[in-house]
């Protein structure tokens, strides 16, 4: 049963992937880009990451769509047909071959929920055990990204002020 | 430009969604130390209900009239985020370590409680603000002159 879900959901992931670079009209890439961020969402869902999910679900598959489209409406309002070119040979070659690289190095990649893999045994379950009582907070992701971590939160919102600030500043240059 | 969606449905869904959406962000942001979400899917959502406005009601209608002043409060939240933090050293303690948070009455797991809140409001408005920001600025017409709004 697992097995099956976790089958579908990567061929849901592959076409949504595939039907996105290779369809003829940017609008329908855009949305098909959207459809390929929600069933990411449903994939972190599944391997117990709810905060990614949420996450992935709410910027990747709504705010970012509506960012491509009204960038879409801004700089090309006519023609949004895609003209595809032939890969060039080193890439049809070259690329397959990456993938069997990557796929033969993940073989030595510890198992998902690994209880002995380097990740698992270091800090997570300082976290874990620490967190309801040095925090009173009962998510632990929340407790690590704003507590324990807060300097790379607080960096990461400079990060986010920054390209609004960005944005704003070429986007809107005429403005007194 | 954005113009006003002309269709009856959409203004009406519109209508009905936006003050639900949120309703839930800010269950979101205030639920994030309980179950998944936190500061930044709630400003996300909040931001993008102000977004959904903009869209079905037109930059120019009353309904997206808060957004116009939102955008002045660019910085905001990095301010409340980098205040709390300025607030910890306050009595010789570290940096965004919320137990040296100078609040009478409170253990030390209820300061970094609050503290947690606290920067995740912070949060919030700064992805909420940014999200609204770059619409509007996605939404000025770059060449003519009823762009000052």
């Amino acid at each position: 049963m697992n097995f099956l879900v976790e089958i579908s959901l990567l061929l849901l992931l592959v076409m949504t992937a595939g039907a996105a670079i290779l369809v003829k009209d940017l609008i329908s890439s855009v949305l098909i880009l959207g459809s390929y961020s929600f069933f990411l969402a449903v994939v972190w869902a599944w391997f117990g990451a709810v905060d990614v999910a949420f996450v992935e679900s709410v910027v990747g598959a709504g705010l970012a769509t509506v960012f491509f489209l009204l960038t879409l409406f801004v700089t090309a309002p006519k023609d949004t047909s895609i003209r595809h070119h032939a890969p060039p040979w080193a890439a049809l070659i070259g690329l397959p071959l990456l993938g069997l690289l990557l796929l033969y190095a993940a073989e030595d990649l510890p198992k998902f929920g690994d209880l002995a893999s380097p990740a698992s045994v270091h800090v997570s379950p300082v976290y874990l055990k620490n967190s309801l009582q040095d925090t009173q907070t009962p998510n632990v992701v929340t407790s690590v990204l704003m507590d324990y971590r807060a300097l790379d939160t607080l960096i990461e919102t400079v990060v986010i002020f920054t390209a609004g600030i960005g944005c704003a500043l070429l986007l809107r240059r005429n403005q007194p | 430009m954005i113009q006003p969606h002309d269709s009856v449905l959409v203004q009406t869904l519109g209508r009905i969604l936006i003050p639900w959406i949120q309703l839930f962000g800010l269950y979101v942001l205030f639920f994030g130390q309980y179950g998944p979400g936190g500061g930044f899917v709630g400003g996300v959502l909040l931001g993008t209900s102000v977004i959904l406005a903009i869209l079905v009601f037109g930059p120019e209608s009353s309904h997206s009239a808060i957004a116009k002043k939102i955008i002045q409060g660019d910085g905001l939240g990095l301010i409340i985020f980098a205040g709390v933090g300025g607030l910890c050293l306050i009595g010789g303690g570290e940096f965004l370590n919320y137990a040296d948070l100078e609040i009478p009455g409170l253990e030390t797991a209820s300061r970094r409680y609050v503290g947690i809140m606290l920067t995740q409001i912070g949060v919030a408005i700064d992805v909420a603000v940014t999200a609204i920001s770059i619409v509007i600025s996605l939404s000025f017409n770059d060449h003519d002159e009823d762009s000052h709004a």
